[in-house]
């Protein structure tokens, strides 16, 4: 089975998580949609030419994070959660987020100069879409 | 839990100039083991007494159930052997020795082989003295899989391949192991063929295991530092650090024990942490090889 995931090698984030980046991406697009099956982790592994433990782990922290469940020798499947494509838009966004903030922590920038700098990439971003 | 495919235990192997000590390995059956070391580490020598082809003057060794050398031949049928200084009749075709292999190996595949054919891009009807360097490669692995082996002892599959001839290489040992029931073993220098593909990942330098663990804890747990020390402050003492490079107030701190508490343990001594960076298999292998030497010499 063609899983059209692929791994870069000049990504800098450890393979697992391109994994879980662009299972939760189908996911979130509807490409697979709640309870569509996932290929086995061989299978995927294979696919994809990484590691099984690689592809095990990905698939283990999808599980935590409620994206898939696994029933025991079954296979694994997408959740089938309401919601679950809009919190997964929801919750990329809180990822850049939580990394602007820890930047901004980093250079000492206080929590108002932080709020007006974002208020300020929202205007920008309004004034291309015009 | 079933029984491991390879277990050593306490294996010693003394030749004149070199000795291969203490050696202590497992590997389990649905796994690929990446075997990383210098040239002259000792990788081929255990991959020839996993092979029966040499006798340990120490130790116990069992492949596939079967105590080695004693049980050799039993072993033999259900191992696949690729090794570097492996020959082909140079006289004959590829077809001649996919048919002499068939002739010895009860469990040879034709349909396999013909598929390997076509995804090596290998002609039966080729003269093996007409093969490049890639090609020869290709159809050793190809005579070593086409009986379906349950253990592959691949000695540098892949040195000396283009990109596309790793990647086929590459591809079919992934495929091999869709059958949880099988293993592979195999050595490279190429660390980055080894962080790819396999499960657990074994260090050997100077004739001794340096580290052995699987793959996604080894990559976990290694981190460079960069740190922005006080004023006229020294570079903090964290826990696993192997190298701590300071100049000026700018310090990077090698450890292979991270965890989120390095965090805490920096900032006590006010030092900011400007960035902590992941590892690569190599920049690890080379960092462990480096400290590990540094010990024993000292």
């Amino acid at each position: 089975m063609h899983s059209g995931l692929v791994i870069s090698h000049a990504d800098p984030r450890p393979m697992y998580l391109q994994i879980m980046d662009q299972v939760r991406r189908r996911v979130a697009v509807g490409d697979w949609p709640p309870a569509f099956e996932l290929p086995s982790i061989r299978t995927l592994a294979a696919s994809v030419q990484v590691s099984v433990i690689t592809v095990k782990r990905a698939y283990l922290e999808l599980e935590h994070e409620g994206v898939i469940v696994t029933r025991q020798g079954r296979g694994s499947f997408v959740a089938d959660s309401a919601g679950l494509s809009a919190r997964l838009h929801h919750q990329e966004l809180d990822t850049h987020l939580a990394a602007a903030a820890d930047v901004g922590r980093r250079l000492g920038l206080t929590q108002d100069e932080i709020e007006v700098r974002l208020r300020e990439a929202l205007r920008r971003q309004k004034e291309k879409d015009v | 839990m079933t029984e491991p495919v390879i277990e050593l235990a306490g294996v010693e192997k003394a030749f004149p100039f070199f000795r291969l000590s203490d050696i202590h390995l497992r590997l389990e059956a649905g796994q690929i083991m990446g075997f990383v070391g210098p040239n002259g580490a000792g990788k081929s020598t255990t991959i020839r007494l996993l092979m029966g082809m040499l006798r340990q003057d120490r130790g116990e060794i069992r492949v596939l159930g079967r105590s080695m050398p004693r049980d050799q031949a039993a072993a033999k049928r259900d191992i696949g052997f690729v090794s570097e200084d492996m020959r082909l009749y140079g006289g004959t075709t590829l077809a001649w020795h996919m048919r002499f292999v068939a002739s010895v190996r009860p469990d040879w595949d034709p349909v396999y082989a013909d598929l390997l054919l076509r995804r090596f891009n290998l002609h039966a009807g080729q003269a093996i003295k007409a093969l490049s360097h890639g090609e020869r490669v290709k159809a050793t692995l190809l005579l070593a899989l086409a009986h379906r082996p349950r253990l592959l002892l691949l000695d540098e599959p892949t040195t000396g391949l283009d990109p596309v001839a790793r990647h086929e290489v590459l591809a079919e040992l992934m495929d091999a192991v869709q059958d949880e029931r099988r293993a592979i073993l195999f050595s490279s220098h190429n660390t980055q063929d080894v962080e790819q593909i396999s499960d657990a990942i074994t260090f050997l330098d100077r004739g001794r295991i340096i580290e052995s663990k699987d793959k996604e804890t080894f990559l976990d747990s290694w981190r460079r530092v960069h740190l922005e020390l006080p004023v006229s402050g020294a570079a903090p003492d964290l826990p696993g650090a192997v190298d701590t490079t300071v100049s000026g107030r700018t310090a990077v701190i090698t450890t292979r024990t991270y965890t989120p508490d390095v965090h805490g343990a920096c900032e006590r001594t006010g030092a900011v942490i400007r960035d902590v960076q992941r590892m690569t298999l190599e920049e690890i292998f080379v960092a462990t090889v480096m400290s590990n030497r540094r010990r024993q010499d000292a």
